[in-house]
């Protein structure tokens, strides 16, 4: 069996063995000692069994992870999260919001939508964003009269853009696995994600326009507010966390600070932000740092097996392997990209983002190249086609946390019949992008990030 | 075997909440080293080793917290279909396949690498030992993070050994022990919530139709 044939075994039964469900970082780092040994084995290999370039890759690989610049951004955007998601800011911002939308149709919706995209942004993580949303906003809707598939595809579909508008997690972990400077992935991803999110608006807006009755226009003495206490309140509950978001992208983007000091003031902020609104305790404060501590090494450890499994897997040659194989297939760039995020999108069925993004990107990456397609513009079509895989069967995340904290009578059908509009959306939004790909590279170029 | 799991699940906790405050030391170094840098222009020598450092050792060390909590991600699409005892003994043999070589690899290795660090004699014979920072001249110390490698996986083979305990208990018994809690996700917490009051919901209504069938 020549190497590449034993790379693509060791890449066929970590498939086979992800679904007997063990933890696949562990798995992952020992395939990788386990055929990297095999690799590395020297004729007398049997004399000194200790002795295996295998370990120095190991642990060169381990620590290539731990001071990696990149990913310590990654339990900073955690932690603002975590703080902010227990600063109970979410009902002030929708209830706000929805008065301050009062004018259109759909009012309310649109007030979810625009709160789902701040707080995920800001919070990033999709199950809490989905669940507060789900306890605070869907029965708000669902009592105004709205529709229960209308109101429970926005809170989905708004909950799941925190992936994709900057600064989102999932990005610098791409940034890592794609060695794409975060800077310019972040300056990309800004104009796609609002257009995505414009997609949803407009779609919420223009459905009620056209049949009223899935949304009901609000009483007048329900909303009717002064204008002065309006701003008032948009002062004390938006605008506090637009200016936390805005600065940390700001001087991200504007070149001020690295995304790690961007992040650290930003953790700053988030805990003055808290104890501002008096929501800070001690107990609040060790809930978040522990939380941190635990998605972090989930991440980061996912890292150092897959680091340590690609570097066997490509030392075997199961990279060129996999490229020969591609490039003798004469894809064309459209076709290979669209056939690449097909097998991206089934991936989203079994897996969560985070394996997707750090090992099974990698496989993609180095072919990117030969078609010519930038690595920023494949991160941003992958960050869009995740978003799909929250709202589908049978993994749905987004949709089965919902329909566990939704009032009885939401039926898990009716959650994924109302997000199947807002999938048309993403579908549209990557066509678009494809066809236009100055919609994601118009801002790195004129901020001055060229590839 | 109850005790012994317990003591290492809390030992691993411990030494994951107690290296979870790295993050607040990393915020605010970070935070000062902008202050500075931006408001008097002093920007300090040990910010930018400071942040990799406190991230190395917060992920580092709360492998086996987060192994503890099941935390790790797994993908679980036929181990979910199966029974906990045939989901325990999976596991029990997928450790010995997949978690001890390479944990015990990691201690092996990381060993060497942690020693060879602490070789280093960078202030000459007289000075202290231990490699230092190459990227400022302050001489931050690189050799601990490094011996942090090969201790935080000897954490993680204890907890391994706790986990194997788990799945003996769960073969026999035929249901996983409880795990410990200390904090959950939010979503996590509100399912939980929502769950607890549908199964009240239930209850009430099931005893005000046993009511409705007597009268």
């Amino acid at each position: 069996m020549s190497d590449p044939h034993v790379a693509i075994m060791m890449m066929g039964l970590f498939i086979i063995f992800v679904l007997f469900g063990f933890p696949i970082c562990f798995t992952l780092v020992a395939m990788g000692v386990g055929f990297g040994y095999y690799a590395y084995a020297t004729p007398d290999q049997m004399s000194h069994l200790f002795q295996n370039r295998v370990f120095d890759l190991l642990v060169n690989q381990t620590y290539s992870v731990m001071i990696n610049d990149v990913l310590v951004a990654v339990p900073l955007f955690l932690f603002i999260g975590y703080v902010l998601e227990r600063a109970n800011i979410v009902d002030r911002l929708f209830f706000t919001l929805s008065i301050a939308a009062r004018q259109i149709p759909a009012a309310m919706a649109v007030a979810a939508l625009v709160t789902c995209a701040i707080f995920a942004t800001a919070v990033g993580i999709i199950g809490a964003v989905v669940t507060l949303m789900g306890l605070l906003a869907l029965p708000a809707l669902l009592k105004a009269g709205y529709d229960v598939k209308f109101a429970s595809g926005v809170i989905c579909a708004g909950g799941c853009l925190g992936i994709l508008i900057p600064p989102s997690i999932m990005l610098i972990v791409y940034s890592a696995t794609a060695s794409v400077s975060i800077v310019r992935l972040y300056a990309g991803a800004i104009t796609p994600g609002f257009m995505l999110a414009g997609l949803y608006i407009i779609y919420v807006v223009g459905r009620a326009y056209l049949n009223p009755s899935i949304a009901p226009k609000p009483r007048k003495e329900d909303w009717d507010i002064p204008f002065s206490r309006l701003v008032k309140m948009l002062l004390t509950s938006l605008f506090p966390l637009a200016v936390l978001i805005m600065s940390v992208l700001g001087a991200i983007l504007a070149g001020w600070a690295t995304p790690t000091e961007a992040a650290a003031v930003g953790s700053f902020g988030s805990l003055a932000l808290a104890a501002g609104y008096r929501e800070l305790t001690w107990e609040r404060l060790k809930e978040s740092v522990y939380l941190t501590v635990r998605t972090s090494a989930m991440v980061c450890w996912l890292f150092v097996g897959s680091w340590t499994f690609a570097s066997v897997f490509s030392y075997l040659g199961g990279h060129t392997f996999i490229e020969e194989t591609v490039m003798a297939m004469n894809l064309s760039p459209v076709t290979f990209l669209i056939l690449a995020q097909i097998i991206i999108f089934l991936l989203g069925w079994p897996l969560e983002w985070s394996e997707i993004i750090i090992i099974f990107v990698p496989i993609f990456l180095p072919l990117l190249d030969n078609f010519g397609i930038d690595p920023l513009f494949f991160g941003i079509l992958v960050a869009l086609n995740l978003q799909t895989s929250f709202m589908t069967p049978p993994m749905a995340m987004a949709a089965y946390y919902l329909k566990g904290i939704a009032p009885p009578e939401v039926q898990l059908m009716d959650i994924f019949e109302g997000c199947f509009p807002f999938l048309f959306m993403v579908l549209l939004s990557m066509v678009l992008l494809y066809n236009f790909p100055q919609i994601a590279f118009w801002l790195p170029n004129a901020l001055g990030y060229i590839s | 075997m109850n005790r012994i799991l317990y003591f290492i699940d809390r030992l691993s906790m411990r030494v994951g909440h107690a290296f979870g405050w790295c993050i607040l030391v990393l915020t605010f170094a970070m935070s000062y080293e902008i202050f500075v840098r931006k408001a008097f222009r002093a920007p300090t020598a040990w910010a930018f080793d400071i942040s990799y450092i406190m991230y190395g050792a917060l992920f580092m060390m709360a492998g086996a917290y987060t192994l503890s909590r099941d935390g790790h991600v797994r993908g679980d699409v036929i181990y979910r279909l199966l029974s906990p005892r045939k989901q325990a003994w999976v596991e029990f043999v997928l450790y010995f396949l997949f978690f001890f070589p390479g944990v015990l690899a990691l201690i092996y290795a990381g060993y060497d690498y942690a020693s060879e660090s602490w070789s280093y004699m960078p202030y000459g014979f007289q000075g202290p030992r231990g490699e230092i920072s190459i990227n400022s001249p302050a001489g931050v110390p690189v050799s601990p993070l490094k011996t942090l490698l090969p201790v935080s996986a000897f954490f993680l083979l204890l907890q391994g050994i706790a986990e194997t305990i788990r799945c003996v208990l769960c073969i026999k018994t035929g249901e996983w022990p409880q795990r410990l809690h200390d904090v959950e996700e939010t979503e996590t917490i509100l399912l939980q919530k929502a769950q607890e009051v549908q199964k009240r919901a239930d209850e009430a209504s099931s005893l005000s139709t046993e009511g409705g069938g007597k009268e």
